[in-house]
């Protein structure tokens, strides 16, 4: 089988921007530069790693993140590493040709294909809400995925569900680590995610021969071990105790940290403050805007993404830690008092007998 | 200072009768507990509802950074006093194991703990008197305070952890489970935030029956977790004596 640089060659990219590539990846790995000789050797001389990109219950944003994405000559180099034998949004094939393609992947290089999800399967009505190719996507998922070596839960929706799987969940929208079993998963939230970490996990996985570390919850930890907030550029403000109160404010034009208006960034584990977007120009919180923590387990069902106090649901009934605890606390306070009078009455009573 | 300490033994001949019930460490702790967690709910609270913006150059402020610095100080006094607290169990008089070991395996416990209620209730005529804490207050301290607090220092340092990042010991022995099992970190966020109100709760009422047990119970409160001596209004009774 031919390697990726091969294939790069041929799609017209040059050696010094394959070289480029090379070091790019593995800065955002946080490997030293002598890894970039280590991934460009692994690059020429290994067997490229094939991968089908599957496409579930979505949106399509991350796939439109991924073509615009980062670096112009990452770009290239991402497209001609992903979307080679199977991207049934992006590939020149498609119907029956597509489904054949997807086949001979299977057949071809079992058990050493990567899959990349993107989206979800919905379960109700016997998954009867997503369909590809005539069947329930869940099917061609297990199809897919039964002899590949590893799974990229790619973006929020296959990683944790995302918008679809928001109460109620009409369809049951699952995301993939619920109905795959037996296969390392790993997830890469974002709503999209960042494309460099596609590739990054693609060659980090061709240069070591491994995985790349996860964390507990399944994600490279080269990417997510840190939260927004840690690199914020905003964030001497928040030292500083400057906020902006509402969006149209002196501290808003003067960049003052968006904490108040429920920026999510001290939650949020992404690189968004270090890698940025479309070509490093810029991420939500530096257009003015809070974060709202798109790459976080179920970030549609905690009430507003413009309060810093997010709902709590339980019981059927929508509120915050600071509408309980005020009530209660009023509640023990009245009873405290009456308790008081009470007990007054009491002594007095009793200091008459 | 240890287990020997028997009813008998430390009753003084005193114009009331007195008992030895909270040693030094235990009412040092307490002390500096309350304090801890008054500045953990007063900074708490404005984590999360910060105070209006301060003018000029960030530079030359640190509000912010002050207040986080002051819950994070006091949370590691309460973490720490916390551990003393529980060693102090194993080696002080009986009384310092109410706290953590209410018997709730003894009829005689619950009889005083509806006596008790009923105290409360305005049936009861008089209290009975209790040596160590009455048995209501045992519960309600065992079962708010303590795993209230518990529950405080293991997401206060699951949040702390996620500022010291992956690789330190907050964030291995803390953050890396607690953050899952909660879900993400918004959520022991609002979690935590809620403990801080059920630990107001249990403040206001501690301090109020505090208050009110020191004049209508006819025993000393207060000064009691003061000077650590129990005594009894009553001269003709005995301790643990009931109506
Ligand atoms: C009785 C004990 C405590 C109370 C009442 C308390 C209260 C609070 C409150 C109300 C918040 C704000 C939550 C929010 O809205 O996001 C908070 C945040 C926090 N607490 Fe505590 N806490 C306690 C103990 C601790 C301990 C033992 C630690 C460990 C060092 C700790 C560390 C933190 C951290 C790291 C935060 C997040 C700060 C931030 O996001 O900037 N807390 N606490
Ligand atoms: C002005 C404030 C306070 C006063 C006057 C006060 C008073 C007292 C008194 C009189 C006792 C002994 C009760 C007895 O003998 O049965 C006691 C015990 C205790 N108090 Fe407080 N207290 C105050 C604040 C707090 C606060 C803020 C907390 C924590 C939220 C707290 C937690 C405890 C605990 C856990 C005990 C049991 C001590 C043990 O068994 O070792 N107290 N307090
Ligand atoms: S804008 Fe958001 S991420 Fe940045 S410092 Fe403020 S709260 Fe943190």
């Amino acid at each position: 089988m031919e390697t990726f640089y091969e294939v790069m060659r041929r799609q017209g990219i040059s050696r010094r921007s394959f070289l480029k590539f090379c070091s790019l990846t593995a800065a955002a790995m946080g490997l030293g530069p002598q890894f970039a000789g280590k991934i460009a050797h692994a690059m020429e001389n290994k067997p490229r790693i094939p991968v089908l990109w599957l496409h579930g219950l979505e949106c399509t944003c991350c796939t439109e993140s991924f073509i615009r994405s980062a670096h112009p000559l990452a770009k290239d180099v991402i497209l001609s590493m992903i979307s080679l034998d199977y991207d049934d949004t992006i590939m020149a094939a498609a119907g029956h040709q597509a489904e054949a393609a997807l086949e001979e992947v299977i057949e071809k290089y079992k058990g050493n294909y990567i899959v990349a999800v993107e989206g979800n399967p919905p379960l109700n009505e016997d998954g009867m809400f997503c369909i590809v190719g005539g069947k329930p996507f869940v099917d061609q998922l297990r199809h897919a995925t039964e002899h590949c070596k590893a799974i990229i839960s790619w973006g929020s929706c296959a990683s944790y569900g995302c918008v679809q799987a928001a109460k109620p969940n009409p369809t049951q929208a699952t995301p993939v680590h619920k109905v795959i079993s037996g296969k390392p998963i790993i997830k890469v939230p974002g709503c999209p995610p960042i494309a460099e970490v596609m590739t990054a996990v693609i060659t980090y996985m061709l240069t070591f021969d491994k995985l790349p570390e996860l964390d507990r919850t399944g994600r490279p930890k080269m990417f997510y071990s840190q939260r927004i907030h840690d690199k914020c550029y905003r964030r001497p403000h928040f030292d500083a105790g400057q906020f902006v109160e509402s969006f149209d404010d002196e501290g808003a034009r003067k960049g003052y940290c968006l904490y108040k208006v429920g920026c999510k960034g001290p939650t949020t584990y992404n690189a968004c403050s270090t890698i940025r977007w479309n070509e490093g120009t810029s991420f939500p919180i530096q257009a003015g805007h809070g974060c709202f923590g798109c790459s976080e387990d179920g970030f549609w069902d905690k009430g507003s993404w413009y309060a810093r106090l997010t709902d709590i649901k339980a019981f059927g009934v929508e509120t915050n830690a600071d509408a309980v605890g005020t009530a209660a606390a009023a509640a023990v306070g009245t009873a405290v008092a009456a308790h008081a009078a009470a007990s007054v009455v009491k002594r007095l009573a009793s200091k008459g007998e | 200072m240890s287990s020997e300490t028997g009813d008998a033994r430390d009753l003084r001949m005193h114009s009331e009768p007195a008992v030895y019930v909270y040693e030094a460490p235990v009412r040092i702790w307490h002390w500096v507990n309350a304090l801890a967690i008054t500045v953990l709910a007063i900074t708490g609270y404005f984590i999360g509802q910060p105070p209006p913006s301060v003018p000029g150059e960030a530079t030359f402020n640190f509000l912010f950074g002050y207040i986080r610095f002051a819950h994070f100080a006091a949370g590691y006094v309460l973490a720490i006093f916390f551990l003393l607290r529980i060693y102090w169990a194993f080696v002080g008089n009986r009384h310092a194991r109410e706290l953590f070991l209410p018997p709730i395996f003894k009829a005689e416990f619950w009889d005083g703990v509806i006596h008790e209620l009923k105290w409360y209730l305005f049936i009861a005529k008089e209290p009975r008197k209790h040596v160590g804490h009455n048995p209501l207050a045992m519960l309600a301290m065992h079962i708010m305070f303590v795993w209230g607090t518990i529950f405080m220092i293991i997401t206060g340092f699951a949040l702390y952890g996620e500022g010291t990042g992956m690789g330190t010991w907050q964030y291995d022995y803390f953050s890396s489970w607690v953050l899952p099992l909660f879900g993400q970190s918004m959520d022991v966020h609002t979690w935590h935030r809620v403990g801080m109100w059920w630990l107001v709760i249990f403040a206001m009422i501690h301090i109020y029956a505090a208050i009110r047990e020191d004049i209508m119970s006819r025993q000393s409160l207060i000064s009691s977790m003061i000077s650590g001596w129990r005594t009894f209004r009553d001269p003709n009774r005995k301790p643990g004596d009931e109506i």
